[in-house]
C-alpha cells in the first residue's frame, strides 16, 4: 500500500518492479534466477514490501525492499534484496504463493517433483529465517497451488493443488489440502474426479462470510466448482473435512488452452487467460448446483442457477487500434 | 434464470497479436494490468513475447470524469438521504414524497447534461466535442428513461392524468430537442384541450369527461363527413388527426421524431382516458407502425417499451446493458425499491437485485482517489455483502498520504471494523519502521494495539539510544500516557525517559528511585541493565549521597546478578561481560562507585537517626 506496484517476470530470469504515483515507471529491475522464473507473488503489505519468485533453477527465492539510509547516498531510494533461497525441490519450483495473512508469514511451493512445501518465517522481521512446515506429496507433476483465503474460524487452513501431470496413469488432476489440528499436519480431503486434463492454474475466490468454497480452475477450459463442508457431526471426527462438490459453471470460450484464473477483490469477476488472449466475465451466482449429473460446456452455458454474462473479453491485435 | 445476453464487447490491446501470443493479467485495485507472455514452459520457444509493454485497462472511465464528478457526488447526496428518511415516509404523502427525490435526481442529471452541453460547444478540437456530445445524449436518454419510469412506476399516474403526464414527458424530451418542427403539431391541439379538460380544480369524474370527449368527437367527424374543410386538405388533415386516424398521423412523420412521440399523439386523440395497463399494447403497435419494418429498434426503444409493458425487471436488465457505468440502474432501482416495487427477485449472488447493483457501483468508486469516501455510504446501506464487501476494498486503498490513512482509519474506526484498522495500523507501522521512521511506526503501533509490534519498535529506540546516546521522538514518548501500558518494552521505554527528564530537572531521589524500580520490578530488559547501571554512576557520585543504604544493596544485588553468569540461564550478557576488557572495567567502576555510596550512606543515616 502506499502505492500501487506491480512485480513482473521478465525474460529469461530478470525481474522488474514498477511503481505507480499516478504514472507507472519502473523502479527496480534485477536478474534473478539462473534459470526461467516462472511466478512472482507480493506478500502482504503488514510484512512490509515482500516478493517471492520461484524458478524452473529449481529455487523459490524471498525478497526484501530496502530503503536506503537517510545519510548515503542512497537516501530515500530502495533496491530489493534476497533475503533466502529456498533449495529443497529436485526440480523446476512451478508456483510459489503467500498464505493467508491470518496464518502470519508463510508461503507454499509446488515443484514438478510433486511436493507441496510449506515454509514459515517465525520472526516476521527476520526475513532470512525460514523453516520447512510441511511436505505434501501429491504424486503428480504439480503446477499451480492456491490457498483459501477464508479467515473464518470454522474453516482450517486449506490449499487446492492442480497438476499438468500427462502421463496416462494420472487421473484426477486437482487435489484439496487441509490442515488438521490434531495432527498439525496437512492431510489430503478432496479429489476433483471429473478434472482429467491438465491443469494451469487454480484459484479461490474471496470468502464473502460464505460457508463453503469456490474454486476456479484452469484447464482445457474454465471451470468453476463449490466445494461445501459437510457437516462435521456427519463424519468421522478427527479426519479431514468432507465436501460436497459440484461444479457450477464451464467455459470454453477461449477454444483453447487456458493458462490463468484469477478473481477480482470482491469474488464478482473472473478473469483468464487462454491462447486466444484475456477474458473477464461477471459472476452472479451463489454456487447453487443444478440437478442432474456432470454438466457439459458449451458456448452458451447457462447452468440452472448461475447467471454468468461475459461482459469483456480483452484480446491483442496487432493492427493498431485505440483500446476503449 | 439468465443466460448469455448477447456476445461480449472486445476490447482490443494494441501491439499484442492475438493470434500468436499468450497475455497474462492480474487484477490491481481500480484496473487491470495485462501484458504480453509465453507459457511455454520449455526454456527456448519461437513464441517468445517481443511486445514490451504492460497495459493498463481500466473498466471504470466514468469515474474519472470531472463533469461527471458532480453527478456522482449529488446524487450520492440524495441517496443518503432516501435511506435516511426511509422511516418517515409513511402514508398519503409517502408517494409525493418519493416522487419529489425521483425529480431531485433527474434535475442532477439535467444539471450535468447542461455543463456538459457547454463543453461540448467550447470544445477545442472537434473529437472532444464529439466525445462530450455523445455524453449528452447519453444522459438525455437517462433522464427521458428515469421520467418515463417516474411517471409509470413512482407517479403511478392513473388513467386520465396519465397522459397528461406523458404528454409534458414528450413535451419535454422530444420537443426541446426538435423545438422547430415539433411546434406546428405540438403546440396546436394541446391548447384546445386544455380548456376542454380544464383541470386544475376538476371535478368531473372521468365518465363524465370521456363523455364530453366522446360528443367532441362525434362533431369532428360529422364535418369530415360533410366535407366541411374539403377546400383546405390541410385542415382535412388536421381533422383526420385530431379523430386519431393513424394513416394521417403518420402522414407527417418527419414531424414525429420517434415512435414514443407518435404513441402519445395517437393516444391523445384516439383514446386520451387510456389505462396503464392498456398502454402496452398502444406502445407496442405505434412501434411497430412508426418503424414499419424499415428498421429495427435500438435499446433504447426496448427500454422504453419494458417500461410501456411496465416490465421494471427487464427495464433494469436492459439498461444494465446499455449503459457504460452502474450509476443509473443503482440509483433507480433503489428508489424503485423504496417504493416497493421489487419482489423478491432473488440474484443469486445471497442478495436481491437492488443491493447487488448497488455493490457494483459503490465498487467502480473505489477505483477512484476520491470518489470512494462515497463508495463507503452505499456499502453501508447494503444489509448483507456491504460490510464485507467494504472490508475488502477498504484494505486496498493505496495510503499515499497520512491524511488519507487517517481518514480511511476514521470510516473503519466509525464501523468497529476493528481487524481492519489493525490491519492498516501495522502495514504503516511495517513500512515507517522500514524507513527508519521509529515515532511514526510507534504510534501506529498503539493505534493498531499491537504489543508485539509496539515492543519491537520500543526495542528499536533503546538500540538508537545505546548506539547514539540520545532518544529521536522524543515529544512521542514523553506524551505516551495510558498508552504506555500497552507493552512492557514500551512501559519501559516511557519510564526510562521519565528517568531522564528528573535527572535533568535534577530531581536526583526521584530519579534514582524510579532507575532503580526499573530493575527491581523485571520491567528492564536484563540486556539493558548494564546502560541502567552505567546511568547510576553520575548518581552515586554526586556530592550528597542520594541512594540510600537499602537502595544501594540492591543495586550491588543487580549488578552481581548480572555478572554472576548463571549456568544454566547461559547469559549472553554475563558472558560478554567477562570477555570485554571495557566492560570489565566499568563493573569494577560500578563496584567501587557502589562501595563508597553505601559507605556515605551508612555514615549518614546512622548520624541523622531521629531527624
Amino acid at each position: 500500500l502506499g502505492r500501487t506496484r506491480a512485480a513482473q517476470r521478465g525474460s529469461p530470469s530478470c525481474r522488474r518492479e514498477l511503481c505507480c504515483d499516478g504514472d507507472w515507471h519502473c523502479t527496480a529491475s534485477w536478474k534473478t534466477h539462473s534459470g526461467s522464473m516462472w511466478r512472482v507473488t507480493w506478500a502482504h503489505p503488514e510484512f512490509g514490501q515482500v516478493l517471492a519468485s520461484c524458478s524452473f533453477d529449481r529455487t523459490a527465492a524471498v525478497w526484501e525492499e530496502i530503503v536506503g539510509e537517510s545519510n548515503d547516498k542512497l537516501r530515500g531510494q530502495s533496491h530489493w534484496v534476497k533475503r533466502t533461497t529456498l533449495v529443497d525441490s529436485r526440480t523446476s519450483v512451478t508456483n510459489v504463493k503467500f498464505a493467508p495473512k491470518h496464518m502470519g508469514l508463510m508461503l507454499a511451493t509446488c515443484s514438478a517433483d510433486g511436493l507441496v512445501r510449506i515454509y514459515e518465517a517465525p520472526d516476521v522481521m527476520n526475513l532470512s529465517q525460514w523453516s520447512l512446515q510441511h511436505e505434501i506429496s501429491c504424486k503428480l507433476s504439480c503446477s499451480c497451488i492456491s490457498w483459501n483465503p477464508s479467515s473464518s474460524r470454522a474453516h482450517s487452513p486449506m490449499i487446492a493443488v492442480g497438476s499438468d501431470d500427462s502421463s496416462p496413469n494420472a487421473m484426477a488432476k486437482v487435489q484439496i489440502f487441509e490442515y488438521n489440528e490434531n495432527t498439525r499436519k496437512y492431510a489430503k480431503a478432496e479429489t476433483l474426479m471429473t478434472v482429467t486434463d491438465p491443469v494451469h492454474d487454480i484459484a479461490f475466490a474471496p470468502n464473502l462470510g460464505r460457508s463453503f468454497h469456490i474454486l476456479a480452475i484452469a484447464t482445457k477450459d474454465v471451470r468453476i466448482f463449490t466445494l461445501k463442508p459437510v457437516r462435521k457431526e456427519l463424519t468421522s471426527s478427527g479426519g479431514p473435512t468432507k465436501f460436497e462438490i459440484h461444479i457450477v459453471a464451464q467455459f470454453d470460450n477461449h477454444n483453447s488452452q487456458v493458462w490463468r484464473v484469477s478473481w477480482n477483490i470482491t469474488g464478482t469477476v473472473l478473469a483468464s487467460s487462454g491462447d486466444d488472449g484475456c477474458c473477464t466475465g461477471i459472476l452472479k451466482g451463489n454456487g447453487s448446483p443444478v440437478s442432474g449429473s456432470s454438466q457439459q460446456g458449451n458456448s452458451n452455458p447457462s447452468l440452472g442457477s448461475t447467471t454468468l454474462s461475459l461482459q469483456n473479453s480483452l484480446n491483442g491485435s496487432s493492427a493498431s487500434r485505440k483500446h476503449s | 434464470m439468465e443466460e448469455l445476453d448477447g456476445e461480449p464487447t472486445v476490447t482490443l490491446i494494441p501491439g499484442v497479436n492475438s493470434k500468436k501470443k499468450q497475455m497474462c493479467f492480474d487484477w490491481g485495485p481500480g484496473e487491470m494490468l495485462v501484458c504480453e507472455t509465453s507459457f511455454n514452459k520449455k526454456e527456448k520457444s519461437e513464441t517468445a513475447p517481443n511486445c514490451p509493454f504492460i497495459y493498463i485497462i481500466w473498466k471504470d472511465v466514468d469515474v474519472y470524469s470531472h463533469i461527471l464528478r458532480k453527478l456522482f457526488n449529488e446524487s450520492h447526496g440524495i441517496f443518503v438521504g432516501l435511506q435516511r428518511i426511509e422511516e418517515e415516509l409513511t402514508g398519503k404523502s409517502r408517494k409525493a414524497q418519493l416522487v419529489r427525490v425521483s425529480k431531485n435526481y433527474r434535475s442532477v442529471i439535467r444539471a450535468c447534461m447542461e455543463e456538459m452541453h457547454q463543453f461540448a460547444i467550447a470544445a477545442k478540437d472537434p473529437a472532444s466535442g464529439r466525445q462530450f456530445s455523445s455524453q449528452v445524449s447519453i444522459l438525455s436518454a437517462m433522464e427521458l428513461i428515469w421520467n418515463l419510469c417516474e411517471i409509470l412506476f413512482i407517479e403511478v399516474a392513473p388513467a386520465g392524468p396519465l397522459l397528461l403526464h406523458l404528454l409534458d414527458w414528450v413535451r419535454l424530451h422530444v420537443c426541446e430537442v426538435d423545438s422547430l418542427s415539433a411546434d406546428v403539431l405540438g403546440s396546436e391541439n394541446p391548447s384546445k384541450h386544455e380548456s376542454f379538460w380544464n383541470l386544475p380544480g376538476n371535478t368531473q369524474t372521468l365518465t363524465e369527461l370521456e363523455l364530453k370527449w366522446q360528443h367532441w368527437r362525434e362533431e369532428c367527424e360529422r364535418h369530415l363527413q360533410d366535407g366541411t374543410f374539403a377546400s383546405s386538405p390541410r385542415l382535412e388533415s388536421l381533422c383526420k388527426i385530431m379523430l386519431g386516424d393513424e394513416a394521417a398521423l403518420l402522414e407527417q412523420k418527419e414531424l414525429l421524431s420517434n415512435w414514443y412521440h407518435f404513441l402519445v399523439t395517437r393516444l391523445l386523440y384516439s383514446h386520451p382516458t387510456v389505462k396503464p395497463i392498456d398502454l402496452h399494447f398502444y406502445a407496442q403497435s405505434s412501434l411497430d407502425m412508426f418503424l414499419g419494418g424499415e428498421s429495427s429498434p435500438e435499446p433504447l426503444d426496448n427500454i422504453l417499451m419494458a417500461a410501456f409493458e411496465f416490465d421494471i425487471h427487464q427495464v433494469i436488465k436492459e439498461c444494465s446493458i446499455a449503459l457504460s457505468n452502474w450509476w443509473f440502474v443503482a440509483h433507480l432501482t433503489d428508489l424503485l425499491d423504496h417504493c416497493r416495487l421489487l419482489q423478491a427477485h432473488n440474484l443469486y449472488f445471497g442478495s436481491n437485485m437492488r443491493e447487488f447493483l448497488l455493490l457494483e457501483y459503490a465498487s467502480g468508486l473505489f477505483a477512484h482517489h476520491s470518489l470512494w469516501q462515497l463508495g463507503v455510504d452505499y456499502f453501508d446501506y447494503c444489509p448483507e455483502l456491504g460490510r464485507v464487501s467494504l472490508e475488502l476494498h477498504i484494505e486496498r486503498i493505496p495510503l499515499n498520504t497520512e491524511r488519507k490513512a487517517l481518514k480511511v482509519l476514521r470510516i473503519c474506526e466509525q464501523r468497529q471494523m476493528t481487524e481492519q484498522v489493525r490491519s492498516i495500523c501495522k502495514i504503516l507501522a511495517m513500512k515507517a519502521v522500514r524507513n527508519n521512521r521509529l515515532g511514526s511506526a510507534l504510534s501506529w503501533s498503539i493505534r493498531a494495539k499491537d504489543a508485539a509490534f509496539a515492543t519491537l519498535v520500543s526495542d528499536r529506540f533503546l538500540r538508537d539510544y545505546c548506539e547514539r546516546g540520545c532518544f529521536s521522538d522524543l515529544d512521542l514518548i514523553d506524551n505516551l500516557g495510558p498508552a504506555m501500558m500497552l507493552s512492557d518494552r514500551l512501559t519501559f521505554l516511557g519510564k526510562y525517559r521519565e528517568f531522564h527528564r528528573l535527572y535533568g530537572e535534577k530531581r536526583f531521589g526521584d530519579a534514582a528511585s524510579l532507575l532503580l524500580s526499573l530493575m527491581t520490578s523485571q520491567i528492564a530488559p536484563r540486556s539493558f541493565w548494564m546502560t541502567l547501571l552505567t546511568d547510576a554512576l553520575p548518581l552515586l557520585e554526586q556530592k550528597q549521597v542520594i541512594f540510600s543504604a537499602e537502595q544501594t544493596y540492591e543495586l550491588m544485588r543487580c549488578l552481581e546478578d548480572l555478572t554472576s553468569g548463571k549456568p544454566e540461564r547461559a547469559d549472553p550478557d554475563a558472558q560478554r561481560l567477562q570477555d570485554d576488557d571495557i566492560e570489565t572495567t566499568k563493573v569494577e567502576m560500578l563496584r567501587l562507585a557502589l562501595a563508597r555510596n553505601l559507605a556515605r550512606a551508612i555514615i549518614r543515616e546512622g548520624s541523622l537517626e531521629g531527624s
